[in-house]
């Protein structure tokens, strides 16, 4: 093994049916240092660490650790958490139905004698520690999903660890909360730990890491030290391609706003549900592009989740092109074109043993009734377009959905919501867990159907996506609307202002 | 995406992929019993012409009867697999059930009389009122876990309790015995058909549930419910109806069967008629091959699976094991299939059987398809 290292993979092969997910694989995690993992969707980061960590067997190549002379086998995730690796994977794997101090020591304890009272004064203190807005004897599912994974990371970082892995954690996290995990992973450097990170937010890695691996297909372009990889350089390593200019986008986005003076699609006023929101006004018009912004738990989801019935709404009244209609259920709002792309992918998403062409087709076939399925022909042609046009990653149409990679995942019920030709789009955090190439074409994709006289409404966590593609802003602070930015008020700063509530 | 992939799937052949198919698990029970019983007696295959207890001439044999005997199961196993895939939990209460079905059945015709002379309704009637019964309490059983959120089982525990009870009262505890050759043509023959009409009745079972998951959405609908209803509802699909329309099915599939079994013998035992039944048709279910926590589901497999069990329950029977310890023996056979059937178990034997077929072309240097396709890599 190499000075320093305390992991090291060397040509480590994983095949699945159709795939070939890792094809001779290096990689190398020296002490004290973050080291990011970069790629597409699809690239073979996520499958790398399941490799590492024994969720699935791998088919070639040898794990050495810090302190072995002999390769190390490690057969399950208990075995990678005894000899010091513990992992935060992409999709939270906790259960929803334990408390949040049961998910944190769950599989721990020793002996089968616990003392609950203990547990969760500890669980309290580091939820504390941490600044998670969360009590140790709630139940993890009624936490939000934020909430949910830094329940896991602080799982993760409170086991003695040599080697911390972390699958794009910070995918549903807000800047704050990036900033208190940053922190984190730089006080465990500084205690000699091995960081493993997944991002695909540039700005991340190049605020805490100090090397870059990339994998590109499944096959690994290499390491590199973070000062000899310009950002630009790692998105064409990255692509296998170059980059489209950002700022080519923006100035796309600004020719829109003039569109946006049509008539209201929607008009919602005194909109409430049971989520616990305020009740608000909400108004769209055709060929607009505009989001809700706020802090995680301002209420920006329960909001859109109230336009289209997805919880129930206990008042107000919304008119779609000037006429008056009920919308109680998701049904009701697809009947009347809405569609929706939900925040949770794999809790409100995907249906994961379904294949991705039953996925792809669902919300359609949901729409065409009961009595019209669609043939197997159809279906089957309706998927390999969307495939083909979104460029989703999958062995075949017949893949259960689950099988692809996260981003792949949230290409597939995009392509679920397109094909319904829906005349007015909810994109909750679409570009979750996508990469940076698709990420652009996400956006462009919601300009486009904006200038077809479509409109969209996007939330995103990250402001500089919402100020490319949106031409207006509503800006929620304690799940109350606080405020409305158009034209010139468009800018970061006076978004933070308004979020943080000093005008 | 890779070409090498794709050429070993083909080269693992039919054998591999079949391993990967759910079909696989009850074919390959079938496929035992029938070797077994081929080296113990080969006259289990035989098809006689006989005579029918009504004096017309009808094929007979053991084949036969399974088929015959298998009708109501297979019927059961189709509702049952909807009900297991929407709601992830299973019916216990279909023996109870059929009970009252065939209870009406029996009711409607008979009318006040016990042993009524002639019947005091048309027949047909007597079988729309059944099914209109059955689907009511199929229907309350799926309120009950669709609306009331109560698992499957506890809330089918209620019927499975009470079914045979309320069956005897429809009669007020009579035994109702029908004399009347048409109604037990559909338990039995139809004069000049030498086949047993429940075989037909099975198979119009069969297509009817093929037509319609080929021309609805039932399918796709009950299976995304099962998998994830969260989802599911938020693409407009309404969870709790879907599960409902399951129960109301299998509540059909109920009165079918309950027609079929009290036109077998023209009367009925409340406490024997069908008994155990829903551990047979919930086998079923298993032995295809679907996981009983709901989801995606085969309802080929299932069909297959029903076939299967009568299959090792006549071959039981032949072989004189005594109806006492019949269920010990069918206890063994369902735990080694339920074993091969596992999938770790079935992965397993998927890496076996690559190796061997590894080695196999290893043996074959010149292999020219598969190097091609390595290069193209
Ligand atoms: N269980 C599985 N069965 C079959 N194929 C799989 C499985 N898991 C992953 N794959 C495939 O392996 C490839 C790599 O997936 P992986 O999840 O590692 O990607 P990733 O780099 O983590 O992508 P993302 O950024 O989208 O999370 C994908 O093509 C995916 O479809
Ligand atoms: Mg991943």
């Amino acid at each position: 093994m190499q000075e320093g290292a305390v992991l090291e993979m060397r040509g480590i092969c994983k095949h699945f049916p159709g795939v070939k997910a890792l094809q001779d694989v290096d990689f190398t995690l020296r002490e004290g240092e973050i080291h990011a993992l970069m790629g597409e969707n699809g690239a073979g980061k996520s499958t790398l660490i399941k490799v590492l960590t024994g969720v699935y067997p791998k088919d070639g190549g040898q794990i050495y650790i810090a302190g072995k002379d002999a390769p190390v086998k490690i057969s399950s995730p208990q075995d990678a958490q005894n000899i010091g690796i513990s992992t935060v994977y992409q999709e939270i794997t906790l259960c929803a139905n334990l408390t949040v101090a049961e998910n944190m020591f769950i599989g721990r304890t020793k002996g089968a004698f616990t003392k609950w009272k203990d547990i969760n004064e500890r669980a309290g203190r580091i939820l504390e520690s941490l600044q998670i807005p969360a009590s140790p004897t709630q139940q993890l599912a009624s936490c939000s999903i934020a909430v949910q994974q830094m329940v896991a990371i602080a799982r993760a970082v409170d086991m003695e660890c040599k080697i911390l892995i972390l699958d794009e954690p910070t995918s549903s996290l807000d800047e704050q909360e990036v900033a208190k995990l940053f922190k984190l992973m730089r006080d465990l450097k500084a205690k000699g730990v091995g960081i493993l990170f997944v991002t695909h937010f540039l700005d991340q890695v190049y605020e805490v890491c100090d090397r870059i691996t990339v994998l590109r297909d499944g096959k690994l372009v290499g390491e590199y030290a973070i000062e000899n990889l310009p950002r630009v350089q790692l998105v064409s390593k990255m692509l296998g391609k170059e980059l489209d200019d950002l700022s080519e986008i923006k100035k796309e986005g600004e020719g829109e706003t003039v569109v946006s003076d049509g008539a209201p699609v929607l008009q919602a006023s005194k909109l409430v549900s049971d989520a616990g929101i305020k009740p608000f006004d909400f108004a769209i018009r055709k060929g607009e592009v505009n989001g809700f912004t706020g802090l995680l738990g301002s209420g920006r989801s329960e909001c859109v989740r109230a336009i289209f019935g997805a919880d129930k709404v206990l008042g107000g009244q919304v008119m779609m092109d000037g006429e008056k209609v009920r919308i109680t259920k998701p049904r009701d709002a697809m009947k009347h074109g809405i569609g929706y792309l939900p925040e949770d992918r794999k809790q409100d998403g995907i249906v994961g043993d379904l294949s991705v062409r039953d996925n792809i087709i669902l919300a359609m076939q949901v729409m065409q009734g009961p009595m019209k399925p669609a043939s197997r022909a159809q279906a089957e042609k309706f998927a390999d377009e969307y495939i083909a046009l979104l460029d989703i990653k999958t062995a075949s149409t017949e893949t259960p959905i689950k099988q692809l990679s996260g981003g792949n995942q949230q290409k597939v019920i995009l392509a679920r919501w397109l094909l319904t030709d829906p005349v007015y789009l909810i994109l909750d955090e679409p570009t979750r867990g996508i990469d940076i190439g698709t990420k652009i074409e996400i956006q462009k994709l919601a300009l486009k159907l904006a200038e077809e006289g479509k409109s969209v409404t996007f939330i995103s966590s990250e402001i500089d996506e919402m100020l490319r593609t949106c031409s207006r802003l509503i800006v929620m602070r304690d799940r109350k609307v606080v405020g409305e930015l158009t034209g010139e008020d468009l800018t970061q700063n006076k978004i933070m202002a308004t979020i943080a509530g000093g005008e | 995406m890779s070409t090498s992939n794709k050429t070993a799937a083909k080269k693992g052949g039919v054998i591999s992929g079949l391993l990967h198919n759910q079909i696989c698990i009850p074919l390959a029970a079938l496929l035992a019993l029938v070797i077994f019983n081929l080296v113990m007696d080969p006259s289990f295959f035989e098809i006689k012409m006989g005579y029918s207890s009504a004096g017309d001439p009808v094929l007979s044999g053991y084949l036969i009867t399974i088929l015959d005997n298998a009708s109501e199961l297979v019927i059961l196993a189709i509702g049952m697999t909807l009900v297991t895939a929407a709601s992830g939990g299973q019916d216990i209460s279909v023996g109870a059930t059929i009970a009252i079905a065939g209870s009406v059945v029996l009711r409607v015709l008979c009318g006040t009389e016990s042993r009524p002379d002639e019947l005091q309704a048309p027949i047909f009637v007597a079988f729309l009122i059944c099914c209109l019964v059955a689907m009511l309490f199929g229907a309350f059983n799926g309120v009950l876990v669709s609306y009331f959120n109560i698992q499957p089982m506890v809330a089918t525990l209620i019927l499975f309790t009470a079914g045979r009870s309320i069956a005897a009262w429809i009669n007020n505890n009579e035994l109702p015995i029908i004399d009347d050759a048409v109604f037990g043509y559909f338990g039995n023959f139809i004069p000049g058909i030498p086949i047993p009409t429940p075989i037909f009745i099975a198979v119009a079972c069969m297509i009817l549930i093929a037509l319609t998951l080929k021309f609805t959405t039932l399918g796709l609908y009950s299976q995304a419910v099962g998998i994830n209803p969260h989802s599911s509802r938020l693409n407009g699909i309404d969870p709790a109806k879907v599960k409902l329309i399951t129960y109301i099915i299998l509540g059909l599939c109920v009165a079918v069967a309950g027609f079929i079994k009290v036109s077998r013998f023209s009367t009925i035992n409340y406490s024997v008629v069908a008994k155990d039944i829903e551990m047979d048709a919930i086998l079923a279910v298993a032995l295809g091959g679907n996981a009983l926590s709901g989801g995606k589901f085969n309802m080929g497999a299932s069909i297959l699976g029903a076939y299967v069990i009568q299959f090792l329950t006549t071959t039981l029977y032949k072989f004189n094991v005594v109806s006492s310890a019949l269920p010990a023996y069918k206890a063994v056979v369902v735990i080694i299939l339920v074993v091969l059937s596992a999938p770790v178990v079935r992965q397993k034997l998927n890496e076996i059987f690559k190796k061997f077929n590894e080695r196999k072309t290893a043996e074959k240097p010149t292999d020219g398809p598969n190097k091609g396709a390595k290069e193209a890599a």
